[in-house]
């Protein structure tokens, strides 16, 4: 919005090794007017390398990395109150997860407990502590990556879309709650997108989307405040139909 | 299994894809015995980025840059990155690639590989000769850094080794300062082969960037060969209140059933285009990407060859016989009414590459794009071939899908000081062609 001519401007990526991540990363500082951008993950060597890529593309920005836990609710709280330390982010980007292997979880409820924690849980856990800290100023920007899989339980992978299920009911609650104040939230839900965590799929043939396309949508939908956003946009028809779909249908599909 | 197919379509086979994404990358996915092959963009025209029923390392997710020194213009990157990537990050600061090919949808693995050129060998060299440093990963695990300096016997193999070394993860690349990201251009018609050569060989002094499209059937009569001939320099400003040209990305959308490039097109695009440019003669400014990349804003323009893809010609011929052999060549293809709207001919400097396989060399370049009509476009070949061996010349492996292997033999005589190089376990349909392996 207006404020993206302002030179400090700070943004928070969290899950900032993702590929999505990274390419937002990339056009925001490709746009400017970025003055500081927080990488926060687990693992410190991997996010030291994509600030690395970052800081090589955009001298004039600083890019800093912060490593921590973002499953646990005190690390979750304590990360985010570091990050406030030195000010609050103007813009904050949700977007680590996994794709759980569905026959696993179904087998092995340790593994559909992990992958409903690290993609439905603590993204919402996260879009909440960073809320709590932009309400008071009443501005900033969430952005939250979802899924189209969190639209209607499929066999083929419910456990993953039961989590993004969980994120977009949290973040229809914030938007309600936040309605008026001047902060957004935005709900990106890319369809399946060529990145390491689909390269199975890939190697099947199947076609994805561009990483550089869904990135594109993210920083676009973040930066008109749109509701929910679809990535590429034909998503949004797709899974209407799939939405509707009489259960006798649906029932009768391999999907 | 994906269907892989390179930039001249004449084939898909299936490939077993593997996308590479670790950091730091310390081994090459493979089943045991299968041979492999890193993949790029597919930008390669024939079978040298192709390895059927083998595995096929996709770079394309190890884009990153890795480090950036302001004060000697050197900088590190993984080998998956775009030299576009490269161009947009640099060109705004002042810095471009010293050499990039026709397209910038290339990798730097690629041109490293294929030891690209570009359209000022004449002052610049190739590819390689701006690589300080690059990290070569073998299929055994072993890292091995090389460069001009450090081991360069390795780095004389991998630079235009045709990706047969080892897979290149990382490398150092020094680029050159520029005053702006426009160029000073100048159009220039010219009717005849002698025209062409006196142009070139006033325009390699003064002028960095040199290249010519050719009508390919105008050549029937040398003293009647018309193209247009191409020069610029780094231009000191922008144009007041020019911006950069936006993307304006179209997309051929499906390949047609016969080639859009035919008998009846030929003629009258090639007249069309040579009157067109004949009254733009005279000098302009314009930005490097349209003069460089101009055809990068057409998506998938492969597709107008076709369904049955397209072959690509290019070769050099040693300055001496430049003017005899060219004419020959433009003779035959005149002869046999195939042929291109893109064909290039250009003068290479007196420079030797990196590279023992390297393409370029002293002498003139020519290249064609052919439609695929099978037996009758490789009859023509043949012909072709028989002139440039005549000349003492060769072709270039990266738009190649069928040289016999004694003119690779004879065009590339460091072949067997090369071979001691090659990663046992990485094979291309390219080297299983020329090399029996």
């Amino acid at each position: 919005m207006q404020d993206t001519l302002n030179q400090s401007k700070t943004v928070v990526i969290v899950g900032a090794t993702s590929l999505i991540a990274q390419h937002c990363a990339r056009q925001w500082l490709a746009v400017g007017g970025i003055g500081r951008m927080v990488l926060v993950g687990r693992d410190a060597a991997r996010l030291q390398g994509v600030a690395d890529d970052l800081q090589v593309r955009q001298p004039q920005a600083r890019v800093e990395v912060l490593a921590g836990d973002v499953t646990q609710a005190a690390s979750i709280a304590a990360l985010v109150q570091r990050l406030a330390a030195q000010g609050v982010p103007d813009v904050v980007l949700i977007a680590h997860g996994s794709l759980p292997d569905q026959p696993q979880c179904q087998t092995d409820l340790a593994s559909a407990e992990e992958a409903m924690a690290v993609n439905g849980l603590s993204p919402a856990l996260c879009a909440e502590a960073f809320a709590g800290l932009m309400q008071p100023l009443g501005r900033g920007t969430i952005g939250i990556i979802g899924s189209v899989a969190g639209d209607r339980g499929r066999k083929s992978n419910y456990v993953y879309g039961a989590a993004k299920g969980l994120v977009e009911r949290y973040a229809e609650g914030l938007q309600h709650r936040l309605a008026g104040t001047g902060v957004q939230v935005v709900l990106v839900k890319p369809g399946p997108t060529d990145t390491p965590m689909t390269a199975h799929l890939k190697a099947r043939g199947a076609k994805l989307a561009s990483v550089e396309q869904v990135a594109q949508a993210v920083v676009r939908g973040m930066a008109r405040g749109t509701p929910v956003v679809y990535a590429p946009a034909k998503w949004a028809l797709i899974m209407a139909v799939i939405r509707n779909l009489p259960r006798v249908v649906f029932h009768k599909m391999d999907i | 299994m994906v269907a892989v197919r390179s930039w001249g379509r004449l084939s898909a086979e299936d490939h077993d894809l593997r996308v590479l994404s670790e950091r730091p990358l310390t081994h090459l996915p493979r089943d045991p015995g299968q041979h492999g092959l890193a993949f790029g963009m597919g930008r390669s025209y024939g079978d040298v980025c192709l390895n059927p029923g083998g595995a096929l390392w996709s770079m394309r997710g190890l884009d990153r840059f890795i480090a950036w020194d302001e004060a000697t213009g050197e900088l590190t990157c993984e080998g998956g990155m775009l030299l576009r990537d490269i161009q947009r990050s640099f060109a705004p600061r002042g810095w471009m690639l010293p050499v990039t090919p026709g397209t910038q949808l290339a990798t730097v693995g690629g041109a490293i590989a294929n030891d690209v050129h570009g359209k000022n060998h004449h002052v610049h060299g190739s590819f390689g000769d701006h690589v300080q440093e690059l990290r070569l990963l073998r299929t055994d695990g072993t890292l091995i850094r090389c460069g001009p300096q450090l081991h360069p016997d390795w780095f004389a193999a991998t630079v235009g080794g045709l990706g047969l070394t080892g897979v290149v993860t990382q490398a150092t690349l020094r680029l050159r300062p520029v005053p702006s990201a426009w160029l000073d251009t100048e159009t220039l018609p010219y009717g005849s082969l002698n025209e062409f050569f006196a142009l070139a060989d006033a325009s390699e002094a003064g002028w960095e960037h040199t290249v010519s499209w050719i009508d390919c059937l105008s050549g029937g009569d040398p003293g009647r060969t018309r193209g247009i001939f191409l020069r610029a320099n780094a231009a000191p400003d922008a144009p007041p209140g020019a911006q950069p040209p936006r993307d304006h990305q179209r997309t051929v959308p499906f390949a047609p059933p016969v080639s859009l490039v035919n008998r009846l097109s030929l003629r009258p695009f090639n007249a069309a285009y040579y009157h067109l440019n004949r009254r733009r003669a005279g000098r302009a400014l314009q930005h490097y990407e349209p003069f460089s990349y101009p055809l990068d804003n057409l998506q998938e323009w492969n597709r107008i060859y076709g369904r049955r893809g397209f072959y690509q010609y290019q070769c050099v011929v040693p300055r001496p016989h430049g003017p005899d052999a060219v004419a020959a060549l433009l003779h035959q293809i005149t002869a046999s009414g195939q042929g291109s709207f893109l064909g290039v001919l250009k003068t290479f400097g007196n420079r030797e590459s990196v590279g023992l396989l390297s393409f370029p060399q002293p002498g003139v370049t020519l290249a064609l794009d052919f439609p695929n009509l099978g037996e009758r476009t490789l009859r023509l070949f043949e012909q072709l071939d028989a002139v440039v061996a005549e000349a003492g010349g060769r072709l270039y492996p990266a738009k190649d899908a069928r040289m016999p292997r004694a003119l690779f033999e004879a065009g590339y005589p460091r072949l067997a000081q090369f071979l001691p190089y090659r990663d046992p376990n990485i094979r291309s349909a390219m080297s299983l062609r020329l090399m029996g392996d």
